[in-house]
């Protein structure tokens, strides 16, 4: 019996998934698809699709709150399910990130916004280096219980500290700069309006390209979606390269990585200040979207509701945190009428996940690679069997 | 193989100096005392057995000389360098690599990943050089693509590379460990009973292995059970019983010492006499 012969030996062409199948594309296609794929996600808040609208909500302001779980989601999947460190705090990246925004924005100072970015950005990686230094040398359990107090820790200062504005929060928060040509808009892109299935574009109701206001939340999500990109094309080139594979030689056994050359304790809090940085740039974000933020946003339910993104949708899979994240944040949203029992429908979907398919929606690599190989073996040994029979 | 084997120079098996020294290394946890003061070196270029009943300490001499533990007492001399206390990781770079006896790979990595990640213990490229593509990480990536190829090749598992860890046979297992281990670049390559487990024409096999890894240039310690292995593949031999060295030699010299015989094989009484008297 080898393992072996699998598909020189195997009569019947193999079926091919489809992975396997887009792999084998030209580059000049695959780039064209990709395209295609991102001018779609920048269109959808404005094609407005019948049933993937939000009736009760507007679909814009959804549209961003999901593209922001979705980077939250990104950051968390290098630090879960990349290195493997189970980080329950994660939400007090995105809150030191956001009050980076609101204190130096509004409540201390006025600096200009992308500064504000940076700083924001600046602030939350080295809070993740500085809570990473101490705890990534313990293991597993305490990890989770150290970054679990860190997120609370930061809600308590917050709810606690006059400087910053204890639970009345911090308002009148930056809005991005608006980019306009003598004061107009470089151009106004119309919405659709939907009756069944016909559906006819509404000239008096349009996203103004590109001004940040308040009520119209399609740019932010624009803004959100293209740092979604970046942060994605990062993200693949660092998950393949040496950087990617250490966290994963980590994560698989630590102590062979480390006596096979790797740091590991550096590539540890590497991830760590990666989630951090993408935790706060979220945060940022969000901050300058709302325009308002107090201590109670940013509670540990937060913190669960981003990890369940990054686990519903396969962690150490990007592709599946941001289907996570968008399962996580869209269904409240989509279907309001039942909001009240959404924790409990949240639980159950949990639950059955956990049951059914423990890999997550969208399983990484690896879990499907072993997957196919187990099968194919049970498909050679059962040939084997029937022709013995 | 031009590209491993210049790697380092090959004087004649055994007649190097030494390349690590032990020098009275004692390991005690808490009141046992694992490895009781014991010295010895390996030279360069030879191929070095360390044999003893089970329990005999083996395997922590292995731990004190890859930085796993640090000795209580004593210390280990690597190319002229006390190890001291560095981490494990700069033990590694510094050239001393391992496998283990219980097999531990990156399961979920495929076989040609698993050798990458030992590749890159001498490589630089960090987040920069990755996120830019900037020449440093290209040139890495191929040097190490190619070393890849050539040690899956050279451990007969260049069919296997895409395979995850877990999903090769447990023969193919323990040879990824090797390759892994020597894509580090190695001066000296630690081997903990490499061939538990296999069958007399795997241990052959392996056998032959051995001696073509080390006619590469490399020096090789070897931790095993099987006394035919031992005694064909080794040059000299280190014998330890309780914690303690009770004896150094060539295999020849070994076979036929009184106390490795006693403590080692676990003669009769009565047969021991007779080896004495033949003696």
């Amino acid at each position: 019996m080898s393992t072996s012969t699998t598909s020189t030996t195997s009569p019947k062409p193999e079926r091919r998934t489809l992975g396997e199948r887009w792999a084998d594309l030209p580059k000049p296609v695959k780039i064209v698809v990709w395209l295609a794929v991102a001018l779609f996600f920048y269109a959808l808040p404005l094609l407005n699709p019948p049933l993937l609208s939000t009736p009760e909500s507007d679909f814009g302001s959804v549209m961003f709150t999901v593209a922001s779980y979705a980077l939250v989601a990104l950051g968390l999947n290098i630090v879960l399910g990349y290195a493997g460190l189970l980080d329950l705090g994660y939400v007090g990246f995105y809150a030191i990130g956001a009050y980076t925004v609101g204190v130096f924005g509004s409540l201390h100072g006025s600096l200009p916004f992308w500064l504000l970015i940076v700083l924001a950005v600046c602030i939350s990686t080295a809070s993740g280096l500085l809570l990473g230094a101490p705890t990534l040398r313990v293991r597993g359990d305490y990890l989770a219980i150290v970054t679990l107090g860190f997120g609370e820790i930061i809600r308590l200062v917050a709810l606690n500290s006059e400087w910053l504005n204890q639970s009345r929060g911090i308002q009148d928060i930056p809005r991005p700069p608006d980019i306009t040509i003598g004061g107009e808009p470089v151009f106004e892109v119309p919405r659709l309006l939907w009756d069944g299935l016909t559906a006819t574009v509404d000239l008096g109701n349009t996203s103004a390209f590109l001004e940040f206001g308040l009520l119209d939340g399609v740019p932010y999500y624009w803004l959100a979606l293209s740092v979604i990109i970046l942060v994605l094309l990062g993200d693949v080139l660092l998950q393949d390269s040496r950087v990617g594979r250490a966290w994963e030689a980590t994560r698989e056994d630590e102590e062979a990585a480390e006596l096979n050359g790797v740091p590991t304790f550096r590539y540890k809090l590497l991830a760590f200040a990666m989630g951090a940085f993408i935790g706060g740039l979220s945060g940022a974000l969000f901050a300058a979207r709302q325009g308002a933020i107090n201590p109670e946003t940013f509670t540990v339910q937060l913190s669960m509701l981003f990890l369940a993104a990054v686990v519903v949708g396969g962690q150490g899979n990007r592709w599946g945190a941001l289907v996570g994240a968008a399962v996580v944040a869209y269904l409240p949203e989509r279907f309001r009428e039942f909001a009240d029992f959404r924790v409990v429908v949240f639980g159950l979907l949990l639950l059955l996940l956990a049951n059914f398919r423990p890999q997550g929606l969208l399983p990484p690599r690896r879990a499907r690679r072993a997957q196919r190989a187990g099968k194919r073996l049970a498909e050679l040994e059962g040939t084997e069997e029937g022709a013995r029979a | 193989m031009p590209d491993l084997a210049k790697d380092t120079a090959a004087p004649a098996p055994g007649t190097g100096e030494a390349l690590l020294r032990l020098e009275g290394v004692t390991l005690r946890f808490g009141g046992v005392v694992a490895v009781n003061d014991v010295s010895f070196e390996i030279r360069r270029g030879e191929i070095l057995g360390l044999i003893g009943p089970n329990g005999a300490g083996k395997t922590s001499c292995f731990n004190a000389l890859t930085g796993v533990y640090q000795p209580t007492s004593g210390q280990v001399v690597f190319d002229g360098r006390p190890l001291g206390r560095r981490k494990r990781y700069q033990i590694n770079r510094l050239g001393i690599a391992r496998t283990f006896q219980n097999i531990r790979l990156f399961q979920n990595m495929t076989a040609r990943e698993n050798v990458l990640v030992g590749a890159d213990s001498h490589h630089r490229a960090g987040v920069l050089n990755s996120l830019l593509r900037l020449p440093l990480h290209r040139r890495e990536t191929a040097e190490g693509n190619r070393r890849a190829d050539e040690l899956l090749e050279l451990m007969d598992l260049g069919h296997r590379g895409d395979d995850l860890a877990r999903n090769l046979s447990y023969g193919e297992q323990r040879r990824l460990e090797i390759a892994r281990a020597l894509a580090t670049r190695p001066k000296l390559l630690c081997l903990d009973e490499p061939a538990a487990g296999f069958n007399p024409v795997e241990k052959q096999r392996l056998m032959d292995l051995i001696r073509r890894v080390r006619d590469m240039g490399n020096t090789v310690l070897l931790i095993e059970h099987d006394m035919r292995l031992v005694m064909g593949v080794t040059d000299r031999i280190v014998v330890l019983e309780f914690g303690k060295k009770i004896a150094e030699g060539t295999p020849e010299q070994i076979r036929n010492d009184p106390a490795v015989i006693a403590a080692y094989l676990g003669v009769d009484d009565d047969q021991l006499t007779d080896e004495e008297e033949n003696l």
